[in-house]
C-alpha cells in the first residue's frame, strides 16, 4: 500500500514516500514546525490541501491520530509524572504498544526512569518525547528536532533508531537544524526558507555540483572596505563569492589551482591575515547557504 | 496496515487506539495519582478541610453559635461540601491550567485519546479523590461524634449532592483554566475558594447569613452546602440541586466556547 502525504503551506508542496526518512531543513522561522503542525492537524491550512496517509489531518483527525506518532519540540508532560510512568501511560492509550522497557533501553532512559519530568535534563526530555512518539507503533512519525541538545553518543543512537524505524517500514518526517543529520539520515531533503520550498532532492542530488570547489576563508580582522569586491573582480566570471559575515567569506568556483591562487594573492595584496582557509566539495551546508544566504540555522 | 514488503521488526507498524474503557481507566488513574502526589493539592483536599472541621466544631462549642442542631451534625456535611469544592474547582483548575501551560493537553492531543475520554478521565479522577476525602473527613467527623447521614437514603442523597456539586464546580474550574494563564488560574482559583469558604454558605448554613442567606443560596457553594446538609437528614434538596445544575450548564457552555487547549 502507499502512503500519500502532501503538504501545502504558503505555496509549499511536497510529497513524502512511504518507508523513507524525509528531512525538512530550514533556518529559524522558515516554517518547519508550522509545516509539521499542519500535517499533525494542530493548524488548519488557509488554502491548499494536506493529506496525511490519505486523510485530512483536521476533519479526519480521529482516524489519523492512532496511525501517526508526534514528537513535539518541547514540553508535553505533567511536571510531577515520572519518565517511565509517562511512557507507560502513553503505551496504555494504544492498542499494540511497544515494550516500554525496550524503548527506554534504546533511548538510554533507564537512568532517569524514576525521575519526575520537571527534573529531567533537556536531553532526557527530548528522548522521552521521541519515545512517546514511537510507543504506539505508528506508521508515520513526525519528529521535530529529534537530536537538538543531545550529546554526540546519544545523537548517534537516535540516528540508528530512526534508521531502524525506516528499515521496519515506518515513514519518518523530521525537522532539523543539523545539516549533517539530514545528510546522513534523509532519503529526501526539503529546504525551506520563509515558508517556501527552495530546494528538494536526495542529499546527493542537492550536493551534486560537478567540478565545483568551495573555498571557505575566515580572517582575524574584518575585511578592508572594498576588498571583497576586488576579490570578486579578480576571480572573474564563473566564480561565485559570498560574504558570510564580516570575518568570513566563501568562494565557489572551478576546482583548479587558479581559484585558490587568486584568493591567496588577494590576501597578500589587501593585508588580510587568514585564520583558516578550507577547501572542499559542496556539502549540504554549502547548498543551504547558497539558497538561504544565511549561516545561522 | 503493514505493507507487503516490510519485514517484521521491533518497530513494524501496528497502530491503533486502546479501547475507550482502558483509556478512561488509565487517564483517570494517572490524574488521580498526580493529584494525590502533589503536596499543595493534598493540603487543599484533605488537610484544610480537616482543620476547618475540627476548628469550627471546637469553635462553635466554645462560642456557642446557635445552629439548628448539634454543631458536628451541621458542620460535617458542610466540610464535605468544602472538600468537593476544593477538588472539583480549585485543584482541577490549577492542574488543568498547568497542563495547558506545559503542553500536556497538546501532547495528549497527539495520542489517540478523544477529548470526551480526556474529560471523562478527569471527572473519574475527581470522584476517586473525593471518595478518599469523604472517607478521611467523614472518619474525623465520626470520631468527633457525628451521627452520619440518616440511613441509606441519606447516603444516596449525599452522593447525589456531591455529584451535582462536582459537575457545577468542575465546569467552572475548567472555564477558569481554559481562559486564563496558569499563574492567574492558580491565584484566581485559590481566591475564589477562600471567598466561598468564608462567605459562601458552604460550612455554615445559609440561615446563619441572616438577610444574605437568600442570596448565598444561589451560589454554587451555598447550594452544595445546603444540599449536603439536607442530604444528611435524608432529604433531597431539589431546589439546591437545580441551582447546581444551572451552574454546571452555564459553566459547561462557556467552557466549550472559550476553552483554549494551548
Amino acid at each position: 500500500m502507499r502512503y500519500g502525504d502532501r503538504t501545502a503551506v504558503d505555496g509549499l508542496s511536497f510529497e513524502v514516500e512511504a518507508h523513507t526518512i524525509t528531512a525538512v531543513l530550514g533556518p529559524n522561522g522558515a516554517g518547519k514546525t508550522t509545516t509539521l503542525e499542519t500535517c499533525e492537524g494542530y493548524r488548519r491550512a488557509q488554502s491548499g490541501t494536506v493529506r496525511v496517509l490519505g486523510l485530512d489531518p483536521q476533519r479526519e483527525r480521529r482516524a489519523l491520530l492512532p496511525r501517526i506518532g508526534v514528537m513535539l519540540q518541547s514540553g508535553g508532560a505533567w511536571s510531577g509524572a515520572r519518565a517511565d510512568e509517562m511512557l507507560r501511560h502513553f503505551a496504555r492509550l494504544h492498542a499494540h504498544p511497544l515494550d516500554t522497557d525496550l524503548l527506554m533501553d534504546r533511548l538510554a532512559l533507564h537512568e532517569c526512569g524514576r525521575t519526575p519530568y520537571r527534573r529531567l535534563s533537556g536531553g532526557q526530555q527530548q528522548r522521552l518525547g521521541l519515545a512517546l512518539a514511537l510507543v504506539g507503533r505508528p506508521e508515520l512519525v513526525f519528529v521535530d528536532e529529534p537530536t537538538a541538545g543531545l550529546d554526540p553518543q546519544i545523537r548517534r543512537a537516535v540516528w540508528e533508531l530512526l534508521e531502524e524505524l525506516r528499515g521496519d517500514g515506518v515513514t519518518v518526517v523530521l525537522t532539523t537544524h543539523y545539516l549533517e543529520e539530514a545528510e546522513r539520515l534523509a532519503d529526501k531533503v526539503h529546504i525551506l526558507d520563509h515558508g517556501k520550498l527552495v530546494a528538494s532532492g536526495s542529499p546527493l542530488e542537492l550536493t551534486r555540483g560537478g567540478a565545483v570547489a568551495t573555498i571557505r576563508l575566515v580572517v582575524t580582522q574584518p575585511f578592508p572596505p572594498g576588498s571583497p569586491e576586488a576579490l570578486a573582480t579578480a576571480l572573474g566570471a564563473g566564480t561565485e563569492l559570498t560574504v558570510l559575515d564580516p570575518l568570513s567569506l566563501q568562494v565557489s568556483g572551478p576546482a583548479d589551482g587558479s581559484t585558490l591562487g587568486k584568493v591567496a594573492a588577494w590576501c597578500t595584496d589587501h593585508d588580510v591575515l587568514p585564520e583558516s582557509l578550507s577547501l572542499g566539495q559542496r556539502n549540504l551546508e554549502d547548498v543551504f547557504l547558497e539558497l538561504t544566504g544565511r549561516e545561522d540555522l | 496496515m503493514v505493507s507487503a514488503g516490510s519485514t517484521t521488526g521491533v518497530f513494524t507498524p501496528a497502530p491503533g487506539a486502546a479501547p475507550v474503557a482502558r483509556q478512561l481507566v488509565t487517564q483517570a488513574g494517572m490524574e488521580a495519582r498526580l493529584m494525590l502526589r502533589n503536596g499543595e493539592q493534598l493540603l487543599l483536599a484533605i488537610v484544610i478541610p480537616v482543620i476547618v472541621l475540627v476548628a469550627s466544631v471546637r469553635g462553635a462549642d466554645r462560642v456557642g453559635v446557635s445552629l439548628d442542631g448539634r454543631p458536628i451534625d451541621v458542620l460535617t456535611p458542610g466540610v464535605l461540601a468544602v472538600a468537593v469544592m476544593s477538588t472539583a474547582f480549585t485543584s482541577l483548575a490549577i492542574a488543568t491550567g498547568f497542563e495547558r501551560r506545559y503542553g500536556v493537553l497538546k501532547r495528549l492531543g497527539t495520542a489517540p485519546l478523544s477529548r470526551a475520554t480526556l474529560l471523562g478521565g478527569k471527572v473519574v479522577a475527581l470522584l476517586l479523590v473525593e471518595i478518599l476525602q469523604f472517607v478521611v473527613i467523614g472518619g474525623v467527623g465520626f470520631a468527633l461524634g457525628w451521627n452520619g447521614p440518616d440511613g441509606i437514603g441519606g447516603y444516596l442523597a449525599l452522593i447525589l449532592a456531591a455529584v451535582f456539586g462536582t459537575a457545577a464546580f468542575a465546569s467552572l474550574g475548567m472555564l477558569l483554566a481554559g481562559s486564563l494563564r496558569a499563574e492567574a488560574t492558580l491565584a484566581a482559583a485559590n481566591l475564589v475558594y477562600l471567598l466561598l469558604l468564608a462567605g459562601g454558605a458552604v460550612v455554615l448554613p445559609a440561615d446563619a447569613y441572616g438577610g444574605l442567606g437568600d442570596v448565598v443560596r444561589w451560589l454554587p457553594s451555598g447550594a452544595l452546602g445546603e444540599a449536603a446538609r439536607a442530604a444528611c437528614d435524608a432529604t433531597v434538596a431539589v431546589r439546591d440541586l437545580l441551582v447546581l445544575l444551572g451552574w454546571a450548564v452555564i459553566g459547561s457552555v462557556l467552557t466549550a466556547r472559550t476553552f483554549q487547549w494551548e
